[in-house]
């Protein structure tokens, strides 16, 4: 009976540890399962046609010119492409190796260029638009999945992060109409997002309330307060105290010219810039400074970080408060950029995505961006897709960060391990 | 985060045996002391407490509070006038659209808020027993708003598309959507029990999935969605699927809350009497000690949720086939789903904790749009209060240190 091979035993008797083990073989099957998936798509829904691809904004150095191609045929050589992939990634698992990253990236890449060459038939997709749009729709996830990244990385669950999200976009709205300057709304997010950390600090911290409980409380509180301002003061004065300067796009002179990547990440609001370095800022502090490595030593083993004099409680409390400036601060993007004014509920539950992000991108800043990123990405082609009229249902779309993150948790894609302390209050003693 | 609710257990290392060995007068003693034992006083304190936190965010957001504040040195008579007009009218609506209604001229119209309340309670009471239940097996189930959903779908679907007698249309309906739940959260049990994958994570994304299938089905005529129709809808569920009245047309109470008392006794005996119940506590104390002891852990995950799944499926046929039955819509959940681990929290996930929690916040809603409007006050300030009792709750000592009670035992 015990013959089974370590790699797919389901760990019937182990559910509680967050730990998978690496399973090789997962590559592969998702490749495959991908390939066969777009193979589908071509043969039972395929239209005879082109699709154009973009590329240029009119403003570039030089530019490029569009790109025209068969649909079918172009579809059918990503699919081969793609098998040729899924193939590589077989003979690597048969030889026991990893499926290394560049073919990961090269098989997606491929792989959705195939799926949009299907997906737009007859029509033209505006590239460029595509992806400024994502980053655009992307930068509450990524602030917000930065907020859960440092909370959790020094053991406080974040469920609240949506919570923090909808307070900086109301403290952006009300402080920014009030005073009459984004920047000073920005400001007012941050603070928002800080009192919403202050809650989930002052029950899961100091009185040891399970944290996911505080976190869930916490956001039913933050629609409830928001929802009872925005109808009570902020509608009947919308003017006055709803009324919000907005970010205007800052093109930055050079870098903004570059064909194709500097429409896309060099001409946007300031708040996006604040975002590229705040990345930075955190990715570098967390792994390369003391205090970084102090936030992970609590929220991998207090007890051990205790043991050598780091205060675990007053580590956690700081780095939460930050966690809560930052995610505020996504929220203020709702307010200042997106749409100019507050409206009730109207984070739609980003900061649920942004908890999947923290996940997929397994607790590190970088990945957590990038899934944040691929997030903004899938909910902004679904309605670029929806625009041009493809046949893909606009529902699916908006579901796959969410299936995907269901695949992320269950181990089947990567492996998921959360710090080791998560969620633990800590008593000393 | 293994037992989130079960703070208040007793630890299992207490021998059951230890016991004196009559048991006959322990049980009312036991009852007399949980009643006025300090974790109810914390209970009316934390209630008592957020509703007065409710009745200073009332008061802030008051025009004439406010206006008169500008003069209170002047004539501080005005302001407290004000002051107590906006508190007073506010719990005095609540009141009225919640138990008795003062106002009313008959009979009938005056105790018409109390069924309300209870139609308003059934699925709170049904969904909290879903999220209790798993509490008690140390799972988290915050996926109540998918089960719903797909519950409701699926019980709509069975509704308006058969063609069946009265009572077996009606049980058949209730049947389906309650598998239908207990097979959406099932997939966060048995994702747990196989790879360890974590049920908050995997309940809250099912809820978008949900949301993203039904109304995908809803906006699709060869699924869902009415004949003809371009909104998301469905068609309204046939009259003999739909649930009967209980005290007459001139109310609006129907079967559903008879249900939810019936799940709340089966969830009792369940718990308390049966030898999966047993499971189930032993596995929410202690996973490892229940492993120990031969109980599969993993199989009493997947079990726990299908039938916490089936119990939140409940409340969403409640609400297709009882309250709404003009068709299927993606709002058919009505924020009951998260509304669910409020009553479970606040009901500290026993089923007549739970029955008494999902009568008040019963109450808080119906009262709430009475209040709303009448007195112009947002329904929101329900939520408010609610998640502040749920806070006020989870922190004994916080409310201890407000109250400055004696601790309960030393720290």
């Amino acid at each position: 009976m015990s013959t089974t091979t370590a790699a797919s035993v389901p760990l019937d008797e182990t559910p509680l540890a967050g730990v998978t083990t690496v399973i090789d073989k997962k590559a592969p099957v998702l490749f495959g399962a991908l390939t066969i998936g777009l193979l589908l798509l071509v043969l039972l829904a395929g239209e005879s046609g082109d699709t154009t691809f973009r590329l240029a904004t009119g403003t570039d150095f030089f530019e490029i010119p569009e790109i025209t191609v068969p649909s079918i045929a172009t579809t059918w050589l990503m699919v081969a492409i793609c098998a040729l992939c899924t193939a590589w990634s077989v003979r690597l698992y048969l030889a026991r190796r990893r499926t290394p990253m560049w073919l990961v990236v090269v098989f997606a890449l491929m792989w959705m260029i195939g799926f949009l060459t299907w997906a737009a038939t007859g029509a033209t997709i505006p590239v460029v638009g595509l992806l400024a749009g994502s980053l655009a729709l992307a930068v509450p996830l990524v602030f917000g999945a930065l907020g859960g990244v440092l909370g959790e990385r020094a053991g406080v669950v974040n469920i609240a992060i949506d919570g923090q999200l909808l307070a900086g976009a109301f403290a952006a709205a009300l402080v920014g109409s009030i005073v009459g300057s984004t920047w000073a709304g920005v400001g007012a997010s941050m603070v928002a997002g800080m009192l919403v950390a202050l809650l989930l600090g002052l029950f899961a911290i100091n009185y040891f309330v399970d944290q996911v409980i505080v976190g869930v409380v916490l956001n039913v509180l933050v629609i409830g307060l928001t929802s009872f301002m925005f109808t009570q003061v902020l509608a009947p004065n919308a003017a006055d105290l709803n009324h919000p300067p907005r970010f205007e796009k800052i093109p930055i002179p050079v870098l903004g010219d570059i064909p194709l990547i500097g429409p896309i990440f060099f001409r946007q609001t300031a708040i996006v810039y604040v975002l590229y370095i705040t990345v930075a800022l955190v990715t570098w502090a967390l792994y390369r400074t003391k205090w970084g490595l102090r936030v992970r030593s609590v929220g991998e083993h207090p007890k051990a970080a205790d043991t050598v004099g780091i205060k675990v409680n007053a580590t956690r409390w700081r780095t939460i408060l930050l966690a809560g400036a930052i995610a505020g601060m996504g929220g203020a993007f709702y307010t200042l950029v997106s749409v100019p004014q507050f409206n009730r509920e109207m984070t739609g539950g980003a900061g649920y995505i942004a908890l999947a992000a923290v996940i997929f991108g397994q607790w590190d800043p970088i990945r957590a961006t990038l899934a944040a990123l691929l997030f903004g990405f899938a909910s902004n082609l679904q309605g670029v897709l929806s625009v041009i009229g493809s046949p893909v249902p606009s529902q699916f779309m908006l579901m796959l960060p969410y299936v995907v993150t269901i695949f992320a948790v269950a181990g089947l894609v990567g492996k998921s391990r959360a710090p080791a302390s998560v969620g633990i209050p800590y008593r000393k003693g | 985060m293994s037992n989130p609710a079960g703070t208040d257990e007793r630890p299992p290392s207490e021998p059951e045996g230890a016991e004196p060995e009559e048991q006959q007068p322990s049980r009312w003693h036991g009852v007399l002391r949980e009643i006025t034992s300090s974790s109810a006083m914390v209970a009316v304190l934390s209630v008592l407490l957020a509703i007065a936190f409710g009745s200073i965010l009332i008061a802030v957001t008051d025009e004439e509070v406010r206006s008169t504040a500008g003069y209170i040195f002047a004539a501080p008579g005005d302001f407290f006038n004000a002051l107590w007009d906006a508190i007073w009218g506010a719990y005095t609506a609540l009141f009225r659209g919640s138990i008795y209604n003062t106002r009313a001229e008959t009979f009938e119209q005056a105790i018409r808020p109390l069924t309300e309340t209870a139609k308003f309670a059934a699925p709170l009471i049904a969904a909290g027993l879903g999220v209790g239940l798993a509490f008690r097996a140390g799972m988290f189930n915050i996926g109540g708003r998918g089960q719903m959903l797909m519950a409701g779908a699926a019980s709509g679907w069975v509704a308006y598309q058969f063609d069946l007698p009265g009572f077996v249309h009606l049980t058949f309906a209730i049947a389906v959507g309650m598998a239908a739940g207990a097979l959406w959260a099932g997939i966060a049990g048995l994702l747990k029990a196989r790879t360890g994958a974590h049920e908050v994570i995997v309940t809250i994304m099912l809820n978008y999935v949900a949301y993203y299938l039904v109304f995908f089905a809803l906006s699709k005529q060869s699924l869902l969605q009415a004949p003809g129709s371009f909104n998301p809808k469905s068609l309204p569920a046939k009259d003999s699927a739909i649930m009967p009245k209980l005290l007459g047309d001139q109310f609006n109470l129907h079967l559903g809350f008879l249900l939810a008392l019936v799940a709340v006794a089966f969830t009792w005996w369940l718990l308390e009497r049966s030898s999966l119940g047993f499971r189930i506590r032993a596995v929410g104390i202690n996973p490892p000690a229940a492993k120990a002891s031969g109980i599969n852990v993993g199989r009493t995950y997947t079990v726990v949720m299908l039938i916490a799944g089936a119990l939140v499926g409940l409340a969403g046929a409640n609400q297709v086939l009882g309250t709404v039955t003009s068709g299927v819509t993606v709002d058919l959940d009505a924020g009951i789903g998260f509304d669910a681990i409020t009553v479970a929290l606040l009901g500290r996930s026993r089923p007549l904790g739970i029955l008494a929690a999902g009568l008040l916040f019963g109450a808080f809603k119906a009262g709430g749009f009475a209040m709303q409007a009448s007195e112009n006050i947002p329904v929101d300030i329900v939520l408010v209060v609610q998640s502040l009792i749920v806070l006020f709750i989870a922190a004994p000592p916080l409310i201890r240190a407000i109250f400055r009670l004696p601790a309960q035992e030393a720290k």
